[in-house]
């Protein structure tokens, strides 16, 4: 019971520091990509810029539009916050790691079914967003919450089947096996990783992640120009920023699982487990985890800055019209590959 | 008219890998991480600051040459004065040029910096510098008497070459 609880403490932690550093890293990136410095005053490079903001929030007027909807206005965010912590729990950032003589698997919920939990989590974080948008009483972010909600039906189904065929390959809905299958190596050179197994899947996996997370190229619900900021128009104070939060932690959640399911997870290639003892080794493993998530979040920023937003209709036409029929190429191509007996 | 720098491209020119997206995203890509390492255009402002051209327009000063001013009090600058922030009192002096202003003021809360002053000084007494840093905490201290206008010729001399090669 106590070692559940400290995961989630240090779960919890981590997370809400990177959520904090993640906005700054966002921000300076921008900057750079557009030949500016960024933030660069609070603290010794801007370091302390996170905690000026997050006190800020904390002071701004909690303001509720007088014909909103106060109950549900209130509680969106909250769905919103508590959908993007809880996801992490399924999520294995280690390998069992042995303190002080007690083996500790490093994640929190060894849930049978991880993958059917985090896309039904995912589901429900629709609805902070929908709620939002309509207890709001705001035109523009009703229009932002329906978008979301359409966006995150379209995407879903193709998330859905491009993870069918990394199960396929697994033989498991467990987040763990899935991992442990990606340990070894093809041909001697290359990691069995499932990017290299099914780059289709991944690929649409990818699109699909970002369009869940309403990242740049897939922002809709949240499109500045045209619905002033979407579903979050009418909070203000900590209620945004939990909103905020939300958004970035799904970031993380969602680079997490890309990593679990496509890049090996906590597995280092190459580099044989006597090297090192075994404590060293489990967390170096952990490292390659925090190194891999972290190099993919670059990844989400940098294609935010790169990529204009897509109009709804070619959002639609991608979902629809690509995205689905090469989810299911994929696990043709994937189910032939274990029928040949070559996965 | 034809524009012929740029081609056409229809969507069913393009092969199925560049419908994918994936290489106008990769060379997207490509531009902004080369961006990154690219030189910053920021001026860190109170600690670095912008070094005006000679062809700035700072605030109006007085241009003093071997210990006087050259202005001869003619008024023309107060006269052209779109926003009336000169006031100029002439008075008599020993010197050769017989007249000098026993008072010149200009009010910078009125200045709009639009260089006339300088283009019609018959004598380059007045013309403008590359100071633009400008703050007053009060109405007073943002009427700038002749004291605080006069500046030597030498500190000015790149603005008059460049008065008399381009005006």
């Amino acid at each position: 019971m106590l070692e559940i609880i400290l995961k989630i403490l240090f779960i919890i932690v981590i997370n809400l520091s990177i959520v904090a550093y993640l906005v700054l890293v966002e921000r300076k990136v921008c900057a750079l990509i557009q030949n500016r410095y960024g933030p660069n005053r609070v603290g010794p490079q801007g370091l302390l810029q996170p905690v000026a903001d997050i006190v800020k929030l904390f002071f701004k007027e909690d303001i509720v539009p007088n014909d909103a909807n106060k109950f549900v206005h209130s509680l969106a965010p909250i769905i919103s916050i508590i959908v993007a912590f809880s996801t992490f729990a399924v999520i294995p950032f280690g390998d069992t790691i042995n303190i002080f003589g007690t083996e500790i698997k490093l994640l929190i919920a060894d849930v049978n079914v991880g993958v059917l939990y985090l896309l039904a989590l995912a589901s429900i974080g629709v609805y902070g967003i929908t709620l939002s948008g309509w207890a709001s009483n705001n035109k523009y972010s009703l229009l932002g919450g329906l978008r979301s909600s359409a966006q995150m039906i379209s995407y879903e189904l193709s998330m859905g089947l491009s993870i069918v065929g990394v199960i396929m390959v697994a033989g498991s809905f467990q987040l763990d096996a899935i991992v442990q299958k990606q340990g070894g190596l093809i041909l001697g050179f290359i990691p069995t990783w499932n990017i290299f197994l099914q780059p289709i899947g991944f690929v649409t996996f990818l699109v699909s992640a970002f369009a869940e997370t309403n990242r740049l190229p897939f922002d809709l619900p949240e499109a500045e120009p045209e619905l002033i900021g979407g579903y979050h128009t009418e909070y203000t104070g900590m209620k945004f920023g939990l909103f905020f939060l939300a958004e970035y932690s799904n970031m993380i959640t969602a680079s997490a699982l890309i990593v679990t399911l496509y890049f090996g997870g906590w597995q280092i290639p190459f580099l044989p487990a006597d090297t090192f003892s075994p404590f060293v080794f489990a967390l170096l493993k952990m490292f390659a985890f925090a190194l891999k998530v972290l190099l993919t979040l670059l990844f989400f920023i940098i294609i935010r800055w790169t990529l204009p937003r897509f109009r709804y209709d070619q959002l639609m036409n991608i979902g629809w019209k690509v995205m689905f029929p090469a989810a299911i190429v994929n696990i043709i191509i994937v189910g032939g590959l274990i029928l040949l007996g070559i996965l | 008219m034809k524009n012929n720098n740029f081609k056409e491209i229809r969507k069913k020119d393009l092969s199925l890998f560049q419908l994918t997206y994936i290489p106008a995203i990769l060379k997207g890509m490509k531009i902004t991480i080369a961006n990154i390492f690219r030189p910053k255009f920021t001026i860190q402002y109170p600690e670095e600051k912008f070094t005006p051209p000679d062809s700035f327009r700072g605030r109006p000063i007085l241009v003093v040459e071997n210990g006087i001013e050259r202005c001869v009090a003619c008024g023309l600058c107060s006269r052209v004065c779109p926003a009336l922030a000169i006031e100029v009192q002439a008075n008599e002096t020993e010197h050769i040029k017989e007249r000098y202003p026993e008072k010149f003021e200009i009010n910078m809360l009125r200045c709009i910096f639009c260089g006339f002053c300088e283009e019609v000084c018959p004598e380059e007494a007045i013309i403008m510098s590359k100071d633009y840093l400008l703050t007053f905490t009060n109405t007073e201290d943002a009427i700038y008497p002749k004291e605080k206008l006069l500046v030597p010729v030498e500190k000015v001399k790149s603005r008059l070459e460049f008065l008399r090669k381009f005006r």
